[in-house]
C-alpha cells in the first residue's frame, strides 16, 4: 500500500513547516517534500506605503536576521534616492552599514554554531534530545556555551551602537544612514575588557574552527558523506572576486565551478532569475532563467558563498579558506554538512571585518545621506546569513511603494531543502514502513545545514516538535508519532 | 464673583493655589507644575475639548481642563483612580479606533498619542480593535496624510492658517468616514515651512513630511530623552502659586 508521511515541525517564526514522504507499495520513497508557510503578506501589505518606511517596516518580517531586510530594502532604496548602487553613499554611512551587517552575520553565525549546531556535533545527531541541546552543552562544555552567549551578545551591541537597537532598528535610511559611530560608542568595543573586544572575537571565531576541524577529523565519514549532491550555488561577489557579505555582483556557478551568471548587476536581477510557483508550497522555487525549472536551481549561504568567491579579504579567514578548499581540491563543494565549516569561515572573516572596521575614522564622519536624480525603482541585494536576499521596490509618482518582491534567503534555499530532505527519506527510509527516532534526527539535521528560520525557532532547547503521521495510498492517516 | 484677571484662590488636588480669575485650568495647572494630559490642547490657541483626556473634576463635575476658566473657590481634583481611568479609556478608544503600528511609524518616540499610552501603560486595550479600512493620501508633493492615524484632535485644522487666517487644513465627509483634507484653494501655497510646522503640530504620526523619516536615531527620539509630562512635572514653580 502506498504511503505518506509527515513529519510536521511546529515553529513559533514562520508559521509551521512540515516534511511529507511519500512510499510507493514496497516502501521505496518515490518523494518528499518540505512544506513552509511563506512571508507574501508582506509584499501585499508594503503597498501604498511611503517608500522610506519600508526598511523599518520589512524587517519586521523576521525577528532573527531583521538587518538584513533592513539594509536590503535601504539598498534598494538607496537607488531611488539616486544615491546609485553601493558605494553611491558617504564613505561614513556605506561603513556604519557594513558594521551593522557583518555585526549581524557574526551574531547569527555565532547563535547557529553554538546554540543550534554544536548540539549535534558534541552529541550527534542520534543522541537524545533531552541532552541534545545547549543547556545539555553547557554542561559538558561550559566554555564553548558561555562563548556562544558572549560572541552573541558583542554583536547585537554592536547592531544595537550602529541601529539604535538590538533588534529592528532605524540606521539605515534610504541615501545612507541616520547616524554615525561616536568615538564613546567606537571605545566601548575597542577598549572593553576582554573578552568584549574586537580582538577576543577574533580568537574566539578561530578556536571554534578549531573545535569543528577536531570533530570533522574524527567524524569524516558522516561529514563528507550526509545529504550530499551536486547543485549549482549563487551568492553576490566583490569586483575583483572577493567574498563581500554587503555588496557586490551577482556570481553562479555550477556543480563543476562552471560560471553561469558572470558578475550581473543585481539591479537586473528579474532578467536572470525566475521563480516558480508550485500548488504544495507557501513557498516559492527561484531558478536561473537560462537552465531552467529543472536545472537552475541554486544553493545559497555559507557553502555556496565559499564557493563562488574566489578569495577571502582577511587574512585568518582567508587561511582558512585555502585548507577549506583543499578538501575539495579547489573544487565547489557539495556537501552539506561542509556548510557549519564554511560558516565558521565566515565567523572569522566576520570577526576580522569588524575589527577593522573599529579603527577606521571614516565611521566618524559627519556626511550621513546622499540624494541624486530619484528613480521609480530600485533592488537591494545582500548576503544576509543564510544567503542572498533580494529586495526589489517599485514607486508610483506620489512616493508611494507600488510593487514590492523578495526572495528571502530560506526560499532560494527552497529546492536544496528539498533535495537534502528527500536525499536523507532515501537513505533512510527505502524499505521502512516506520518513522525511526534517527530518521527523525536526520531530516532535522538535514534542514538545519541550512539555517531556516524554522530552525532557530524550534531548536533552541534541542526540543524541535515533532509530528510524524503516516498516510495509506487513501490519504487515510494509519499512524501518527510525536517527538518534542 | 471675581472680574476676569483679578487673583482667586481655587484648590487643585486638596492644595491652594492662587491665580487669575479667566485663565484655563490646563495653565493654570500647567504654570504650578501639575500635569493634566491633553493630546489637541495647544498652549495660545484657542481650546476645542476635542479629545477629552484632560477632564477633571471641578466641584465634583467632570469637566475639560482645556476649555475651563478658574475661577474664585473652585475645587479641583486632576488625578483620582476614576478619571486615571476615564483618560485610560480614551487612550484605548482612540488605539482601537485608527491602526496605530507604533513600531514600524516614523513618529515613534516623539508622538504624544504613544508616549500617553507609556504613561498610562497600556499594554492591550479593553476594547476590541475595529481594524478601520483607511488610506494614505500621498498626493500633496511636500506632505502624506496617513488616516489610519489621525485622531480627529483638529490641532492642524485650528493652528496651520496663512497670513488672512484662513486654514490649511480641514475636515471633510461625516461620521466614522470623517478626515483631514488639505484645503484645495490653499494647497499651492503650502510650502515646506509650513509643512515641518504641521508634521510638528500633529500628535500622531497622522501627517508626514514627503521624502524623509527617521532621522532621529532611537535613544535621541523627543519622549525616549524626556518622557510625556516630564517637561512640565520638573518646570520651576511659578511665582503666583508659591505665594
Ligand atoms: S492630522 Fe494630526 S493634527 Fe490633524 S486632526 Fe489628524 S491627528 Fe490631529
Amino acid at each position: 500500500m502506498a504511503q505518506k508521511i509527515t513529519i510536521e515541525p511546529v515553529t513559533r517564526v514562520e508559521g509551521h513547516g512540515k516534511v511529507t514522504i511519500h512510499l510507493d507499495e514496497e516502501g521505496n520513497v518515490v518523494r518528499s517534500r518540505l512544506h513552509i508557510v511563506e512571508f507574501r503578506g508582506f509584499e501585499r501589505f508594503i503597498q501604498g506605503r511611503p517608500y522610506w518606511e519600508a526598511p523599518v517596516l520589512v524587517q519586521r518580517l523576521c525577528g532573527i536576521c531583521p538587518v538584513s531586510h533592513h539594509l536590503a530594502a535601504a539598498k534598494a532604496l538607496d537607488v531611488v534616492v539616486g544615491a546609485g548602487t553601493g558605494h553611491g553613499l558617504s564613505h561614513t554611512a556605506e561603513k556604519v552599514r557594513r558594521l551593522m551587517h557583518y555585526a549581524q552575520i557574526f551574531q547569527s553565525h555565532a547563535l547557529h554554531f553554538f546554540h543550534l549546531a554544536s548540539p549535534d556535533l558534541l552529541f550527534g545527531v542520534d543522541a537524545d534530545p533531552k541532552i541534545r541541546n545547549i543547556i545539555g552543552v553547557a554542561r559538558v562544555n561550559k566554555g564553548l556555551a558561555v562563548q556562544g552567549v558572549m560572541m552573541r551578545k558583542f554583536g547585537q551591541e554592536l547592531i544595537q551602537a550602529t541601529a539604535g537597537k538590538k533588534i529592528h532598528g532605524t540606521g539605515a535610511i534610504p541615501g545612507g544612514v541616520n547616524k554615525n559611530l561616536t568615538e564613546e560608542e567606537r571605545d566601548a568595543f575597542t577598549k572593553g575588557a576582554a573578552p568584549m573586544n574586537p580582538g577576543a572575537m577574533v580568537v574566539w571565531a578561530e578556536e571554534a574552527i578549531d573545535f569543528f576541524k577536531q570533530y570533522y577529523k574524527k567524524n569524516r565519514e558522516f561529514i563528507d558523506t550526509f545529504s550530499v549532491f551536486p547543485s549549482n550555488h549563487l551568492s553576490l561577489v566583490r569586483k575583483d572576486g572577493a567574498l563581500d557579505l554587503y555588496h557586490g555582483n551577482i556570481r553562479a556557478i555550477d556543480s563543476e565551478g562552471k560560471v553561469i551568471l558572470h558578475d550581473v548587476d543585481y539591479q537586473e536581477y528579474f532578467n536572470y532569475i525566475h521563480e516558480e510557483v508550485r500548488s504544495w508550497s507557501y513557498m516559492k522555487f527561484p531558478y536561473i532563467a537560462e537552465l531552467g525549472e529543472a536545472d537552475g536551481w541554486y544553493r545559497v549561504g555559507p557553502l555556496a558563498r565559499l564557493n563562488t568567491c574566489t578569495f577571502i579579504p582577511t587574512p585568518l579567514a582567508q587561511k582558512e579558506f585555502e585548507q577549506y578548499k583543499a578538501n575539495t581540491i579547489g573544487k565547489p563543494n557539495n556537501m552539506c554538512m561542509h556548510t557549519h565549516y564554511a560558516r565558521l569561515i565566515e565567523l572569522l572573516h566576520a570577526a576580522e571585518v569588524i575589527r577593522d572596521l573599529l579603527n577606521d575614522p571614516d565611521l566618524q564622519g559627519n556626511e550621513l545621506v546622499r540624494r541624486g536624480e530619484k528613480k521609480h525603482e530600485g533592488v537591494g541585494v545582500i548576503e544576509a546569513p543564510r544567503g542572498t536576499l533580494f529586495h526589489h521596490y517599485r514607486i508610483n509618482d506620489n512616493d508611494q511603494i507600488e510593487m514590492a518582491n523578495l526572495i528571502v534567503s530560506t526560499t532560494n534555499n527552497n529546492e536544496p531543502m528539498n533535495r537534502a530532505v528527500n536525499h536523507v527519506a532515501k537513505t533512510m527510509m527505502t524499505g521502512k514502513k516506520e518513522i525511526t527516532e534517527p530518521m527523525m534526527n536526520a531530516v532535522e539535521v538535514a534542514i538545519r545545514a541550512y539555517d531556516p528560520c524554522l530552525s532557530c525557532a524550534t531548536h533552541a532547547l534541542g526540543q524541535m516538535p515533532l509530528e510524524v503521521s503516516l498516510f495509506d495510498a487513501d490519504d487515510q492517516m494509519i499512524d501518527r508519532k510525536k517527538k518534542g | 464673583m471675581s472680574t476676569n484677571g483679578s487673583v482667586i484662590r481655587i484648590i487643585i488636588d486638596g492644595k491652594e493655589y492662587l491665580s487669575r480669575s479667566g485663565v484655563y485650568l490646563i495653565d493654570v495647572a500647567r504654570e504650578n507644575r501639575i500635569f493634566i494630559p491633553t493630546l489637541c490642547n495647544i498652549s495660545g490657541v484657542k481650546p476645542r475639548g476635542a479629545c477629552r483626556m484632560c477632564t477633571v473634576s471641578v466641584n465634583g463635575r467632570y469637566m475639560t481642563a482645556c476649555t475651563t476658566p478658574v475661577s474664585e473657590g473652585m475645587e479641583i481634583k486632576t488625578n483620582t483612580p476614576d478619571l486615571h481611568d476615564l483618560r485610560k479609556a480614551i487612550l484605548e478608544i482612540m488605539f482601537v479606533e485608527g491602526n496605530h503600528i507604533c513600531p514600524v511609524c516614523e513618529k515613534s518616540g516623539n508622538c504624544d498619542l504613544q508616549a500617553l499610552a507609556y504613561r498610562f501603560q497600556i499594554l492591550v486595550p479593553r476594547f476590541p480593535y475595529s481594524f478601520p479600512k483607511r488610506t494614505i493620501d500621498a498626493e500633496n508633493p511636500l506632505l502624506v496624510k496617513d488616516h489610519n492615524r489621525c485622531i480627529l484632535c483638529k490641532r492642524c485644522i485650528r493652528t496651520i492658517k496663512d497670513e488672512q487666517g484662513r486654514s490649511f487644513f480641514a475636515f471633510r465627509k461625516r461620521g466614522h468616514k470623517l478626515e483631514i483634507s488639505i484645503a484645495h484653494h490653499l494647497k499651492d501655497h503650502l510650502n515646506k515651512e509650513i509643512a515641518q510646522r504641521a508634521v510638528d503640530v500633529c500628535p500622531t504620526g497622522a501627517l508626514l513630511k514627503k521624502e524623509s523619516g527617521y532621522n532621529i536615531p532611537i535613544s535621541e527620539r523627543k519622549y525616549e530623552r524626556t518622557p510625556i509630562g516630564s517637561e512640565i512635572e520638573s518646570l520651576k514653580q511659578s511665582v503666583i502659586g508659591d505665594q
